[in-house]
């Protein structure tokens, strides 16, 4: 574990750095703008032929699977930390990582698959 | 303006008590006095059993830390008057081991800024014919900031994950070691890098920023220990794409 | 050095705290911390409404309008308005420290921190046009 934590980290930092500059505005057109109706959603079509496009497919695989590894990490950490889980620490650290690897891989396949 | 003020000090004497506890004391009230001064007016004339420690006076020797009201200050550059009306709670620095009232162990404090290995590494030493290391002003500017460390273990104080980790090899040892790394005349930061990305090593910093909140010198730990994670993920990269380059 | 044991003439007993599970209840600071750091799981549940999208968009347009339909939701429409705040705490968190973390030095002097803020927010609202640009076009 200590061999790869540099690489954990690069991954929490860019993760981090992602979710910093694309979440909010994402998230505030996707949860709030769009439901509430101060904005129009993009028409299915649309959104379909922008999602065909690979540079979207590349963008959405970054926007999806870096911050889920900046999660793991950081909240592997809290846990250690804050709840002075020490016992568990390779369990939290396989559970953190491994949801982190399997949202990746669904976001992947899903790229993947979209005709 | 009061002509006295309370000071409650944290009191421990193993050889009388198994817990710590709390003796009001009453001082005279002085703008110009800081908290050092009402200790030292209690050492000489209300109990002269008090134990601390403390140099300087003037905010360079890094003796007097101790909490006041919960935060670790230098003693000797903390007013009094800041904290009317009081009382003022002193107490020791958190997370070394009581030794004695106001005095803790700092052994591993010590032990630790040796781990980095705090002086000029070269490969090979210039002789003394050839004359100094010279070394421009831009060039002293990238680690200068962290040379400022008087060693007072403020931030060890202040860190939770020093708190929660002991073995957290600490602020001011990874800023000491970032002073010698940034040093134009070193050679060593491949011997440091070992030490520093152990598990005990940066890795367990999580920026909580406390370290460089308390600290009297303004020596940014927080940052050097975050600027080091960026060079040693770097190193690590590089090692891993250029195997055979990697010095 | 020989194997002789090593004593200590009256060694005084030392006392130790105990760090409570609870310590970062103790500080204002600790608490912010703790806060910042639980942002994470906000920032993974953006991640995961995302990834619902995406599979909604590969399963055709009514899985697309049951998933903009779910969205309406007060349940959903609560958890978003609390995950974009959070999100928000986040970003300025984070791009507040990053002078800190990340020294640029131009011709031999460091880059101040106001620069270093600017450009993180200036970025930040680039990005953010430009993403809003993409998404309400259609």
């Amino acid at each position: 574990m200590a061999r790869i934590t540099p690489l954990l980290w690069l991954l929490f930092s860019a993760g981090g750095t992602v979710a910093a500059f694309l979440f909010p505005i994402h998230l505030l057109l996707t949860g709030l703008a769009f439901p509430l109706g101060w904005l129009d959603p993009p028409r299915y079509d649309y959104v379909q032929r922008l999602v065909a496009h690979p540079v979207t497919r590349l963008y959405l695989l970054v926007l999806i699977s870096l911050p889920l590894f900046h999660w793991a990490h950081r909240f592997r950490y809290t846990l250690y930390d804050g709840l002075q889980l020490k016992h568990l620490t390779a369990l939290i650290a396989v559970l953190c990582y491994g949801a982190a690897l399997v949202g990746t891989a669904a976001a992947a396949y899903l790229l993947w698959s979209i005709a | 303006m009061p002509s006295t003020v309370a000071l409650a000090v944290a009191r421990y004497r193993p050889e009388q008590e198994s817990e710590p506890t709390f003796q009001s004391y009453e001082v005279p009230y002085r703008k110009d006095w800081v908290i050092l001064d009402a200790l030292n007016h209690v050492k000489d004339q209300l109990d002269g059993s008090l134990s601390f420690r403390w140099s300087c006076r003037m905010g360079v020797c890094g003796s007097c830390g101790m909490k006041v009201n919960g935060t670790p200050k230098l003693t000797c550059a903390t007013f009094l008057s800041d904290y009317l009306p009081g009382p003022i709670r002193v107490e020791p620095l958190d997370y070394f081991p009581v030794v004695r009232d106001l005095v803790v162990d700092l052994t591993d404090f010590v032990r630790k800024l040796k781990q980095v290995k705090p002086w000029i590494i070269r490969k090979e030493d210039k002789p003394l014919a050839e004359g100094e290391y010279l070394q421009t002003p831009d060039q002293l500017d990238t680690y200068k900031q962290f040379s400022m460390c008087i060693n007072c273990a403020l931030c060890y104080s202040a860190c939770p994950i020093y708190a929660l980790e002991p073995s957290f090899i600490g602020p001011a040892a990874i800023a000491l070691a970032q002073r010698y790394n940034m040093d134009s005349r070193d050679e060593g930061a491949a011997a440091r890098l070992k030490i520093l990305s152990e598990h005990d090593g940066i890795w367990q910093c999580t920026f909580v920023g406390e370290c460089t909140k308390v600290c009297p010198k303004h020596v940014d730990p927080a940052g050097a220990i975050q600027q080091y994670k960026l060079t040693a993920a770097t190193h690590w990269v590089k090692s891993l794409l250029l195997p055979w380059g990697a010095r | 050095m020989s194997a002789e044991p090593h004593y200590t003439l009256y060694h005084p007993r030392w006392y130790r705290h105990r760090v409570s599970v609870w310590w970062w209840l103790k500080k204002g600071s600790y608490a912010l911390f703790v806060l910042r750091e639980l942002t994470s799981v906000f920032v993974a549940f953006v991640a995961v409404v995302y990834l619902w999208q995406l599979r909604a968009i590969g399963q055709g347009p009514e899985a697309y309008g049951q998933f903009l339909a779910r969205m309406k939701t007060p349940p959903f429409l609560l958890l978003n308005a609390i995950t974009f705040l959070l999100v928000l705490f986040h970003a300025i968190t984070w791009l507040n420290l990053t002078p800190a973390a990340m020294v640029v030095r131009l011709r031999g002097k460091r880059v101040p921190d106001w620069a270093i803020l600017a450009g993180n927010y200036a970025a930040w609202l680039v990005l953010s046009a430009a993403v809003a640009f993409v998404l309400l076009r259609g």
